[in-house]
Order: C-alpha cells, then sequence, then structure tokens
C-alpha cells in the first residue's frame, strides 16, 4: 500500500505535464472542436505519447509493454485531467488493454496487446445501453449461429466507439438483463460487416457514439474470457476505468482550483483583491480540502489495483463517487468565483465545467456508486 | 521495514503478555484514568494496566526515555498505536500534558522545566489544564487581557480565563498572559505556567448543552508566580502557544476516534435501529445514502492521515495538507452525531432515566457534546482562514 509516488512515478508525472502542457493543452481541445474534426483526438499526439510509451504502461512486458503499473498510467492521466487532453488513454490503453490483459486468451493477447502498446491498435468499450450506467442491464443478443455468434443490438456512449479498431463488446447470450450472469464479452472489427457507427456530439466535445449491430458475424476465437462469465471479466475492467477516470477527474478539479485561487489573486474590485475577501477564501479553502481527501482516495485506489488487493470494488466506488461529487464542486465554484468571464467561451473554465459532467456519466453516477459501495458493506 | 516489522511483533508479544483482558475493552468517559494528585483507578486492572505503561515510558512513547518517555521513533510510536487499536488496547492515561503542553515544553522548555514537568506528565503525577480564551478573547486570542507584572523576584498574575476544560481537576494550568501592555497585540504575551494550589486562584465550572460540566471559568486575584515558570522568552509566548495549538488541532481531528461514546458505530446503528428490507438495503434510502457519504467521508479522511504520514516517512511532505486535518475531521464527527441522531429516531433524544440505555443516552450526549469541536480550538471559519492563507497563499 501506497498512498505516494516513488521516484520513478513522479519522474513519468512530471514528463507527462510538461509534454501535455507544451503538446496538448486546453487549446488542443477548442481547436479539435472548433474545426469539428472528424475523429475528436489528434493520431500525431497520440502517436507521440505512444513513443513516450504511455499506450504501454500498463501492460506486461511479455507483450511489449512497460509494465509500469496503475500508478503511473493514473499519474499520467491525472495530468492528462489538467490539460482536458483528448485522446486514446482511456478507451484503448484503460478499458480495452484491460479487458484482453485480464480475460483474453494468450493468442488474443500475443496479437493485440503489442500492437497497443506501440499505439497502432485503438479499442473502445462498448458496453451501455440506456442513458445511465448499468453494466448489467446488457440486452445486445448474441445468438449461436454456425461455429461462431451473431450480434445484434444497439449501444450508446462508446467512447472512441466511432473511430476505435476494435470493439470489445458485452453482449447478452443468456439471462436477463440485470443479470451478471450470462454477459459474454466480444471482439469485434470497428468496420466489422453489419456494424453501423455514428458519433454523436457531447457537450465536453470529447468522443461518444452509438453503434447499431444488425447480426454482426463473429467466430469463437472472438470471446474474451468465458461465454455467460464475462462479469468476472468486466466487472474488474470497469473498477480499473473508473479510479482511471477518477485520476482524470483529481487533475481536472485541481487545475479548477489553481486557476481560481490565481484569479482571486489578480483581480481587483471595491479597490482590493477579490482574494481578500473572506467569503471567496472560504469557498476556495473548503475545495481545497475536498480535493485534498479525493487525492487520498484517488491514490489508494491506484495502488490496490498494483498490489491486487482485496476489495477493490469498494475502492473503486469510493473513488468515483468521491470525485463525481468533487469535480462538479470543483467545476461550479470555479465558474462562479470568476464571475462574469467564467460563463464566457473564451475562458477555459467552461471546458472543465462540460468535461466534469460527461466524466461523472463515464461508468457510473455518485448515486450508482453509493449505492454499490453500500451494497458491498452488507447495507 | 524490516526493523518495523520485527518491532511490530515485540510489541503484539509485550501487549499480549500485560494488557489485562478487561483493558481492552471500549473504555466509558467514567472509566478513564487522568494524571495528577486526583488521581484514582477504576478499577485494579486499571491501575495495573497503567502502571505497566507507565513503567515501560508507553504512556508518552515518542518522548525521550530520560523524561519518563518511551523513546520511540515516530515510525515505532505509530506501531504501537496500531497494535493498540488492533487489541483494543485502552489509553492507560489521559491528559492534556501529553497532547499540548509536553511536546511544548519539550520544544521551548529549560532542562530544569523538563526534569521538573515532563516527568511528572509521562508518570501521570500532574494533571494539566489550559488557559487560552478569556469572556472577551475567542477566535481573537490574541487581544487576551490576563495580565502578569514583573514584580521583580515573581509575576504577579490578576484576570480570567474561560474554558479551562477540567480546571476543578487539575493540578497546573498553562496560559498565555499579557507580560507587555502596550507592545502589538501578539507581541506582548508570555507563556506561563501556574499551580492550581496558589493562593488567588478560584475555579467555577460551566454547565454545557450536553449537562455536562468539564469546562470552566478560572479566576486569578493577584497569584504571585515564580519567574521559573515562564517558558520560551518574555513575550514570545504566542510562538509556543502557535506551536501547542497545532497539537491541539491534532488532537482534535483525531478526538472522534478516542472520545467515548455509544458502543455502537453508525453501521451498526443502522442495521439495529432502522434494519434492512427484503431487497437486503437498509430500510429508509434517504439515511442509507447519508449513511455512504458518511462512511466515505471517514474512510476518505483516514487514508489522508495516511498519506500526510506516509508523505512526511518518504520525504515528500506536502506541509500544506495537515492543516485541514482539523476542519475536516471536527465537520465530519459532527456529521456522524447527527446521522446517530437520525438513525436513532425518538430513542436518541432522550435525556435521563428509563426508556433510554446508555447507549442511546451517549449517543444524546455524544451528539451535543460535538457542537464544541468545531469551536474548541480555532473555529472552522478561522481553520478556513489559515488553510486560505497558508495553502492557497491568499492576501489578508
Amino acid at each position: 500500500m501506497a498512498l505516494v509516488f516513488n521516484e520513478e512515478q513522479r519522474l513519468l508525472k512530471d514528463t507527462a505535464k510538461e509534454f501535455l502542457a507544451g503538446n496538448a493543452p486546453v487549446e488542443a481541445l477548442r481547436k479539435l472542436r472548433d474545426s469539428k474534426d472528424e475523429t475528436g483526438y489528434s493520431k500525431e499526439l497520440w502517436a507521440q505519447m505512444a513513443e513516450l510509451g504511455w499506450a504501454g504502461i500498463a501492460i506486461p512486458e511479455a507483450y511489449d509493454g512497460l509494465e509500469f503499473g496503475f500508478m503511473g498510467l493514473g499519474a499520467v492521466i491525472e495530468e492528462s485531467g489538467h490539460t482536458l487532453t483528448a485522446s486514446p488513454l482511456f478507451a484503448t490503453v484503460v478499458l480495452g488493454a484491460s479487458a484482453l490483459i485480464l480475460g483474453g486468451s494468450e493468442e488474443q493477447k500475443k496479437t493485440l496487446l503489442p500492437a497497443v502498446a506501440t499505439g497502432e491498435l485503438t479499442l473502445a468499450l462498448a458496453l451501455e445501453e440506456s442513458n445511465h450506467h448499468n453494466p448489467t442491464g446488457v440486452a445486445l443478443r448474441a445468438e449461436k449461429s454456425g461455429d461462431g455468434y451473431s450480434l445484434s443490438g444497439e449501444k450508446c456512449f462508446v467512447l472512441d466507439g466511432h473511430v476505435a479498431d476494435k470493439l470489445v463488446v458485452a453482449a447478452r447470450t443468456s439471462g436477463e438483463p440485470g443479470n451478471s450472469a450470462g454477459i459474454t464479452l466480444f471482439l469485434v472489427d470497428g468496420d466489422a460487416s453489419g456494424v453501423t457507427r455514428e458519433r454523436r456530439n457531447m457537450v465536453d466535445s470529447r468522443n461518444a457514439a452509438v453503434i447499431r449491430f444488425d447480426g454482426v458475424s463473429v467466430g469463437a476465437d472472438a470471446v474474451i474470457g468465458e461465454v455467460d462469465g464475462g462479469w468476472s471479466v468486466l466487472e474488474p475492467v470497469l473498477d480499473r476505468g473508473r479510479i482511471c477516470m477518477a485520476a482524470e477527474m483529481l487533475g481536472g478539479a485541481r487545475e479548477c482550483l489553481d486557476r481560481t485561487v490565481q484569479y482571486l489573486k489578480e483581480r481587483d474590485q471595491f479597490g482590493v483583491k477579490i482574494g481578500t475577501f473572506q467569503a471567496l477564501k472560504h469557498r476556495a479553502a473548503l475545495l481545497y480540502t475536498e480535493i485534498e481527501m479525493a487525492k487520498s482516495v484517488v491514490l489508494d485506489a491506484l495502488s490496490a489495483i498494483d498490489d491486487g488487493r482485496p476489495g477493490l470494488e469498494q475502492l473503486a466506488s469510493l473513488a468515483k463517487a468521491k470525485l463525481n461529487d468533487v469535480y462538479v464542486l470543483a467545476t461550479n465554484e470555479a465558474v462562479q468565483m470568476h464571475g462574469g468571464i467564467g460563463v464566457t467561451d473564451e475562458l477555459e473554465i467552461g471546458f472543465f465545467l462540460k468535461r466534469a459532467r460527461v466524466a461523472t456519466q463515464i461508468l457510473g453516477d455518485s448515486g450508482y456508486h453509493r449505492d454499490r459501495y453500500a451494497t458491498l458493506c452488507g447495507y | 521495514m524490516g526493523d518495523l516489522e520485527q518491532f511490530r511483533l515485540e510489541v503484539r508479544e509485550w501487549l499480549e503478555a500485560n494488557c489485562p483482558e478487561s483493558q481492552r475493552k471500549p473504555i466509558t468517559r467514567e472509566e478513564q484514568v487522568w494524571g495528577g494528585k486526583q488521581r484514582s483507578f477504576p478499577s485494579e486492572d486499571a491501575r495495573i494496566w497503567f502502571e505497566r505503561m507507565r513503567d515501560k515510558g508507553w504512556t508518552v512513547p515518542d518522548w525521550p526515555k530520560e523524561y519518563g518517555g518511551g523513546g520511540l521513533t515516530e515510525a515505532e510510536a505509530k506501531v504501537l498505536k496500531e497494535e493498540m487499536k488492533r487489541m483494543g488496547c485502552r489509553t492507560p492515561l489521559y491528559d492534556l500534558g501529553i497532547w499540548m503542553l509536553g511536546p511544548a515544553v519539550l520544544e521551548y522548555g529549560t532542562e530544569e522545566q523538563k526534569r521538573e514537568h515532563i516527568t511528572k506528565i509521562a508518570r501521570g503525577e500532574t494533571r494539566w489544564c489550559q488557559g487560552y480564551s478569556e469572556p472577551g478573547a475567542g477566535s481573537d486570542l490574541a487581544s487576551l487581557q490576563c495580565k502578569a507584572e514583573d514584580m521583580g523576584d515573581h509575576f504577579l498574575v490578576n484576570g480570567t480565563k474561560i474554558w479551562t476544560t477540567n480546571a476543578d481537576k487539575s493540578d497546573w494550568i498553562f496560559c498565555l498572559v499579557r507580560t507587555d501592555p502596550n507592545a502589538k497585540k501578539q507581541e506582548g504575551i508570555s507563556f506561563l505556567l501556574i499551580d492550581m494550589d496558589d493562593p488567588g486562584v478560584t475555579v467555577t465550572p460551566i454547565e454545557l448543552i450536553s449537562g455536562d460540566s468539564e469546562f470552566c471559568q478560572t479566576f486569578f486575584d493577584n497569584v504571585k508566580v515564580p519567574k521559573g515558570n515562564l517558558i520560551g522568552e518574555l513575550n514570545q509566548g504566542w510562538s509556543v502557544a502557535k506551536a501547542l495549538l497545532k497539537h491541539e488541532r491534532k488532537l482534535m481531528s483525531e478526538i472522534g476516534q478516542d472520545t467515548p461514546g455509544p458502543s455502537f458505530g453508525p453501521v451498526q446503528a443502522a442495521l439495529e435501529y432502522v434494519g434492512k428490507g427484503a431487497d437486503g438495503k437498509l430500510r429508509d434510502a434517504h439515511l442509507r445514502d447519508q449513511l455512504v457519504q458518511h462512511e466515505m467521508n471517514f474512510r476518505a479522511i483516514g487514508l489522508t492521515h495516511f498519506r500526510t504520514f506516509e508523505e512526511r516517512v518518504n520525504g515528500v511532505a506536502d506541509t500544506n495538507v495537515p492543516l485541514i486535518m482539523k476542519y475536516v475531521g471536527t465537520e465530519e464527527t459532527k456529521r456522524k452525531e447527527e446521522l446517530l441522531l437520525a438513525l436513532l429516531g425518538t430513542q436518541a433524544l432522550g435525556w435521563d432515566g428509563d426508556g433510554f440505555n446508555q447507549d442511546e443516552i451517549m449517543t444524546t450526549r455524544g451528539w451535543l457534546f460535538s457542537k464544541a469541536l468545531s469551536i474548541a480550538g480555532g473555529t472552522s471559519e478561522v481553520q478556513l482562514n489559515i488553510i486560505a492563507k497558508r495553502a492557497l497563499g491568499l492576501p489578508d
């Protein structure tokens, strides 16, 4: 158990901070938005990030990764939260690669993970089917068909879904929506016949897609993990995703605080800096305490993944619930304390406000995670 | 870490052999052993446990051995604390001297003062109370008026101190007094130790909303105090007080864990007083959500305590983070008390007599007591001011 980064991890974090500030600041997201970029992220940037090794941070050395662990990956993602950098880091490296690492066959891992580590192969997790996170609510059918399966149904809120090379699809092979048993994970080519992908323009200018599957044929070798037993892979994948998303949110919340405090020190009203006003001091100080507590939670959860500590479910829900609340608070407070300029598109705070709401919905809002945590604790 | 693990095993073995079975149960307020002339033991086991810990120096594990301490490093003291908590061992000795005065005397006191006072605190021979606040000086502590005049061979003290916890049971009081009425607020204050038996010292208890009267007002009427009782330099008492306040705030942030309360925590109280439905969830969805939020916050606070410790050990301490602990600890404890009250319903609203068991009465009293937590030792609002200034660098 470690609640501090070691020296290597700190070094990585500093490198990430410097690289992202120089190559992918919030301004870069604004450009993607304004140019209506069809990919939704810069492929050149992603190639550079992969060159730095980031695509392979959490991939085992046996599959050409760096095997640097989630503390390291979390450090990079936290920094990407400061800059709101759009990249396949989350959908491909956290969600997609984790599904392969935790559930993939030796053949799948051998052929796919090295390509993920170099940044050549991108992935997306197709899970949600409604407007609220509901991982057991999978209804998309996978029917036995010859030696393989035929997939039919619709997925939504698939991050990077419209551009990913391969999709990890949660499908129902038995049971009813709501059951965790009977879910099977399939690996499907993004451009397979019968797949229709449509990007949705989200408020945060980041990628999310609706994907229709009309009798999409896959072989038996497309199954990740066990047939009907996908949940045992899916749940830990989602928990890793929740914890890493919490790391991004921590970075975003901290950035909002830093920018706001800076503004309180610069802005004059009534002949003094507005940071002298106790009403604003208390708001800023309160936000600071919330962020520091949230930081402890995120670090503990990241280290728990690396240590293989039991009880990760609780820590993931704790981290996601906490960071949902803190990020929403941070962005609301940042807008309010910036005053009029806070509601202009020119000020970048608005990008954080928008990202916070999307990030909150990714893999479960606070209500979802508080309910899950309480259930895990037996009440 | 090998040495520390070895130490853990030794501690475990020693506690196992030396802590009487009866001293491994949650403690009630009546069972606490406080130091000083009025010291008494609720049981023979409590006396044995106290004496064994005292002889080991573990009433004050991280104080130097030559003054009766255990001479443990911070990491070792933490191991001892963890092991005691794991086995449920009671704190063998309670005293403000341990938590607050001692560390300040160790930092600012003369050799003679250390030999005189530190040793007696470690051995539970004196009980201390604190004289900071005055009726006219609360959050604005530096405006205090209680004065000590230099009479050549002694100080002559006149004035009054309020919220002097357990002053009626204490042997000594450490006070902030004004020694230079003409200096700027903070600069004319000195830190003085006063024997409560001195002629001219009187104490009146103050009854609180919780029914307790552990807070008192203490009056000084021409009290003669020897010059040797001054801690630190004349007119430099504010620095000593600030050092000591840090200890008080740390204590206040942890008090929720150490204050005697009902034998149940919020989760247990919820299961017992609200109960679960057929779906396995607490029957009241609103209370369930409040409960889980508290449990999450409580865990986050614990992790933050642990993180600040780890950062210190690893030499990467962010010295601003400890500033938040008094605020978050006391505010969360208040929320916990409100939650317990809500969970117990009318069973938490009894005052005394029939119909309410001991745990229920303690819930009621604990809730009322908790209101003082975010006031004593620097109000929450003052804490936020400090955070804004020190951690965020916001201008005055």
